[in-house]
């Protein structure tokens, strides 16, 4: 590009040539911001022109999910509640891809309010599988995954609060990261369960991930959970050495429920890099099962207060019959969200009632830092840890919409590092018989996201 | 029968500081509704707090004037609700684990001091403002959202306050307190103070506490006594009559006088209290405590001590003179340019006093300034006006705002104190009463006072009545020795 062989408008506008032939077909977009990635695209091509210093992300297409706040375009998160909410503000990971030059070409489609595994729960209809249009791409952040696998874009942005950026990159065979718990501001994301919830990339490849999440990694003051993490550049770590990398496997993480397919795939990746010369050990994580149960219970409770801000009285739907206060609470409450998220609120109100906080929420609280030390142990013996991302590949479309708690054993190996606040990162490691896409996932201690990028990277280098 | 009453207060205190809580929008009040708000402060989807450290800073102040212990650990919380000037559906407070426990604020009541323990200080935020239209027109309510995100402090009491009048006290030495940290105006009608109460009676000798009530809605001083004797009395008519006191929330009207049901314990919330996860644990550091603690200003009780052994003034002088640190401020200006302290606190208790009580203002708007009265007061000393004349010559200083010494001047009001003036004057009084004089020099000495009396007449009472006498005295023995 810097020769001037390509140019950004020329890379935008084949983005959106191949938008209009897949999209309609896959659902990954709410929004679509032909013009303005147009103009971006142009600018940046001026720029260059004149030999103007441009950023690391400069003309590349990358895609937000739609809980991600951008200044002057709608931000839905799925919802009908926030149908028509324009956010007069960056959140600020958007705020550094504009500065990095990059290009935003779209919000994509997602889970209402980042609430499910599956991506049919939005209110602007579900998003299709990229391999097989008769399953679902994952959940929550689909949109972002399932675009990138179709190229209608280079790199997405989603959200991760129990697996919603790995599990999605998983089932639709490309790389999602969910860095450690506050190495990404939080400011701008719109809140599901605040102290789970991080924001993540997802690419094509482990290389693009690490571009991507140099430049989103970073303190921010208006953050007050941000850690004070100086900036890193994970490409520049990627190659070299491997052979100290102690890789840990627990027997809990492979048990059952998986899939025999998805198994064989991640073991043939441990060999893999047990041929490169890392030393696998097994490790034990007891606390695992009780994993779903305490994400449910925390997720479900931060969740019941955050979106009580969606109340018809300040933006967002509001239906249009003239009401008293408390019907209007009601309607706008009852008809501006959908079935999943009400479930939710109401399950994560329960737990915070008197009579019901000690039995549920503080006891899921005490779980979570059982398990957190569950972690701690493990990586006293070893560096990263091994598991499958997801139990199983790209399910059917509506295969599990109607059993909740079948759907949330989707998240199985994955809620357990957003509990222990650690990085973790699905990369493909393989497709099943049908041709879907199985994700191995790599989990490191806090604030070692260079080293689970490392050993992304050799597997997908070695496959 | 007898009935004791048991109260315990809750004081929400609005913070000076310069911006909010959580955000950095102005705190400034009465400006026009919603000017002063952020996607922070309104609750807007993906926005996040950060804590204000100068809040926490007063907070830990008025911890450490009260003597209660400031937590090194304490966590935010949030109190679930919804309410329409609650704009994220959920009000940032602490709970569990608030700033500071402990403390007490020492009241004077009729002839005893006491102390009323404090349960606890805790940080939070304000709420907006519902208004509702004042007629049933069709408009509808709406909100004020300036007000969100205004720190607050809640200062708790153990139910200690026994009467009304105990909690007066309480209060007033509550805000003085804070007026003089200087973090909070404590202007209730503001709405900068409010005051929330727990009541309950029982009969004289009975240990078990009553069921209490809660008096919300309380907008002045005198309006918390009258509240709170309004519901001791409708308690123990209850009780009187053989019912029992129901467990609800009372909403005092100022304007009626009374106060009426606002909901019952069926309808109590449930907060659901839980905490803040958007916030870290807030730590407060032995340092940063010290640091505190050595910026603190003289508190009330402490200056009322210093004035008496300083100024050797009564200590009823002095409770007065520091119950505003503005008033204690002026009365110590005033002694540095006129060291006899018990004649400024005369004058500034009662002059000073008085004048600010006619004119409803503070010491702050106070026209004259205390060198402007010091250099009154240096006129009595002088001899050049009297204390009488003084008193005038004030009143016109407030009137006009002009100095002693101009009033003085311009009306030809200053003393005669040349004594070669007076001579003369006495020479002409006894020239003219040749009688008199014959029948001073017989023995007749209370003669003296009719000699002062007629040499005041003719100055117009300007004479120094000191010199008076003396030359009076000296021009009347000593013709008798010529003789
Ligand atoms: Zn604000």
């Amino acid at each position: 590009m810097k020769r001037g062989e390509v140019c950004s408008e020329e890379i935008i506008s084949s983005v959106f040539d191949q938008i209009k032939k897949a999209n309609p077909n896959t659902n990954a977009y709410v929004t679509l911001l032909k013009e303005q990635a147009k103009e971006s695209a142009k600018r940046i091509d001026d720029r260059r022109s004149k030999g103007e210093n441009l950023g690391a992300l400069a003309g590349l297409p990358v895609a937000i999910k739609d809980n991600i706040c951008t200044r002057g375009v709608r931000t839905t998160c799925g919802s009908k509640i926030l149908s028509n909410f324009v956010p007069p503000y960056d959140a600020t990971v958007v705020r550094r891809l504009k500065e990095a030059d990059a290009v935003i070409i779209g919000k994509t489609n997602m889970d209402e309010f980042a609430m499910g595994s599956s991506n049919e729960t939005s209110f602007f209809g579900l998003v299709k599988n990229p391999f097989d249009s008769q399953r679902i791409p994952g959940g929550s952040s689909g949109g972002s995954a399932a675009a990138v696998a179709l190229h209608m874009a280079t790199m997405a942005l989603g959200s991760d609060t129990g697996g919603s950026v790995r599990q999605p990159a998983s089932l639709c065979g490309v790389v999602g990261m969910k860095p450690t718990y506050g190495r990404v501001s939080r400011f701008g994301l719109v809140a599901f369960a605040s102290s789970l919830d991080q924001i993540g990339p997802i690419t094509k490849d482990v290389k693009d991930c690490a571009l991507l999440s140099s430049l989103i990694c970073s303190h921010d003051p208006k953050d007050s959970t941000s850690l004070p993490e100086a900036e890193s550049n994970f490409t520049e770590s990627l190659e070299g050495d491997v052979k100290y990398i102690k890789v840990g496997i627990a027997d809990e993480y492979f048990g059952q429920g998986l899939d025999e397919e998805v198994k064989e795939a991640v073991m043939k990746g441990i060999t893999l890099l047990e041929k490169l010369g890392m030393k696998v050990e097994k490790i034990s994580l007891p606390h695992t099962d009780k994993a779903i149960a305490t994400y449910y219970v925390l997720a479900t409770a931060e969740a019941s207060s955050n979106l009580a801000r969606y109340d018809g009285v300040k933006y967002g739907f509001r239906p249009e019959e003239e009401l008293d206060l408390s019907q209007m609470y009601k309607k706008t409450r009852s008809e501006g969200f959908g079935a999943e998220v009400k479930r939710r609120i109401i399950l994560g109100t329960y737990v915070l009632s008197a009579g019901y906080y000690e039995a549920y929420y503080a006891k899921a609280q005490k779980v979570r830092t059982i398990i957190r030390e569950d972690f701690s142990k493990a990586f006293e013996k070893v560096d990263v840890i091994i598991t499958p991302t997801s139990p199983t590949t790209a399910f059917r479309i509506g295969e599990k919409i109607d059993d909740p708690l079948t759907m949330y054993l989707s998240d199985i190996y994955t809620t357990s590092a957003n509990l222990a606040g650690i990085p973790a990162i699905s990369v493909p490691c393989g497709k099943d018989s049908k041709g879907l896409p199985i994700g191995l996932q790599i989990m490191g201690k806090p604030l070692s996201e260079d080293l689970i990028f490392k050993v992304a990277y050799a597997l997908e280098q070695n496959l | 029968m007898e009935y004791e009453s048991i109260i315990g207060l809750e004081v929400h205190a609005q913070l000076l500081t310069e911006s909010k809580i959580f955000c950095g929008c102005s705190t400034i009040f009465g400006s026009p509704p919603n000017t002063q708000t952020c996607p922070v402060c309104l609750g807007l989807p993906g926005v996040l707090p950060v804590i204000n450290r100068k809040a926490v800073e007063h907070g830990i102040k008025t911890v450490l004037a009260v003597g209660g212990k400031v937590h090194a650990e304490s966590i935010f919380a949030r109190k679930n609700y919804f309410y329409p000037d609650l704009p994220k559906g959920y009000q940032i407070s602490q709970y569990e684990k608030p700033l500071s426990t402990g403390g007490f604020i020492e009241i004077d009541t009729d002839s005893v001091k006491k102390k009323i323990k404090i349960n606890r200080i805790h940080l939070e935020e304000d709420a907006g403002k519902s208004m509702h239209p004042d007629d049933e027109s069709d408009d509808e309510t709406s909100v004020d959202m300036n007000r969100c995100g205004i720190p607050l402090i809640e200062i708790v009491s153990e139910p200690d306050i026994a009467s009304p009048e105990e909690a007066y006290l309480y209060l007033t030495k509550l805000r003085q307190i804070l007026q003089y940290l200087g973090i909070c105006s404590g202007n209730m009608e503001e709405g900068a103070l409010r005051c929330d109460a727990n009541v309950s009676v029982r009969p004289m000798g009975v240990e078990k506490f009553g069921i209490n009530t809660e008096v919300k809605n309380m907008n002045s001083f005198r309006g918390v006594e009258k509240a709170l004797s309004y519901e001791i009395e409708r308690q123990i008519e209850i009780l009187e009559k053989g019912g029992t006191v129901v467990k609800e929330t009372l909403l005092w009207d100022e304007k009626k006088q009374i106060s009426s049901v606002m909901r019952t314990k069926e309808e109590s919330h449930d907060y659901r209290y839980f905490p803040e996860p958007d916030l870290v644990t807030l730590a407060v550091s032995e340092e940063w405590i010290d640091q505190i603690k050595r910026s603190l200003p003289e508190l009330p009780e402490q200056k009322k001590q210093r004035f008496v052994t300083q100024y050797e003034i009564p200590e009823y002088d002095a409770g007065v003179l520091t119950s505003s640190k503005e008033l204690a401020d002026y009365y110590e200006e005033c002694v540095k340019y006129h060291p006899e302290s018990k004649m400024v606190s005369n004058w500034v208790m009662g002059e000073v006093l008085r004048e600010l009580k006619e004119r409803k203002i503070g010491i702050k708007n106070f026209k004259i300034a205390p060198t402007d009265l010091t250099d009154l007061l240096r006129l009595i000393d002088e001899g050049i006006i009297s204390g009488k004349m003084a008193k005038e010559i004030f009143a016109e200083m407030t009137e006009t705002g002009k100095s002693a010494s101009e009033i003085i001047s311009e009306k030809g009001l200053a003393q005669i104190t040349d004594e070669e003036e007076l001579s003369r004057i006495v020479e002409e009084v006894l020239t003219d009463n040749p009688e008199n004089v014959k029948m001073y020099r017989a023995g007749k000495e209370k003669l003296l006072g009719f000699f002062v009396g007629q040499v005041m007449k003719r100055t117009e009472g300007k004479a120094n009545p000191k010199l008076v006498n003396e030359v009076l005295k000296a021009k009347l023995s000593e013709n008798r020795d010529e003789k």
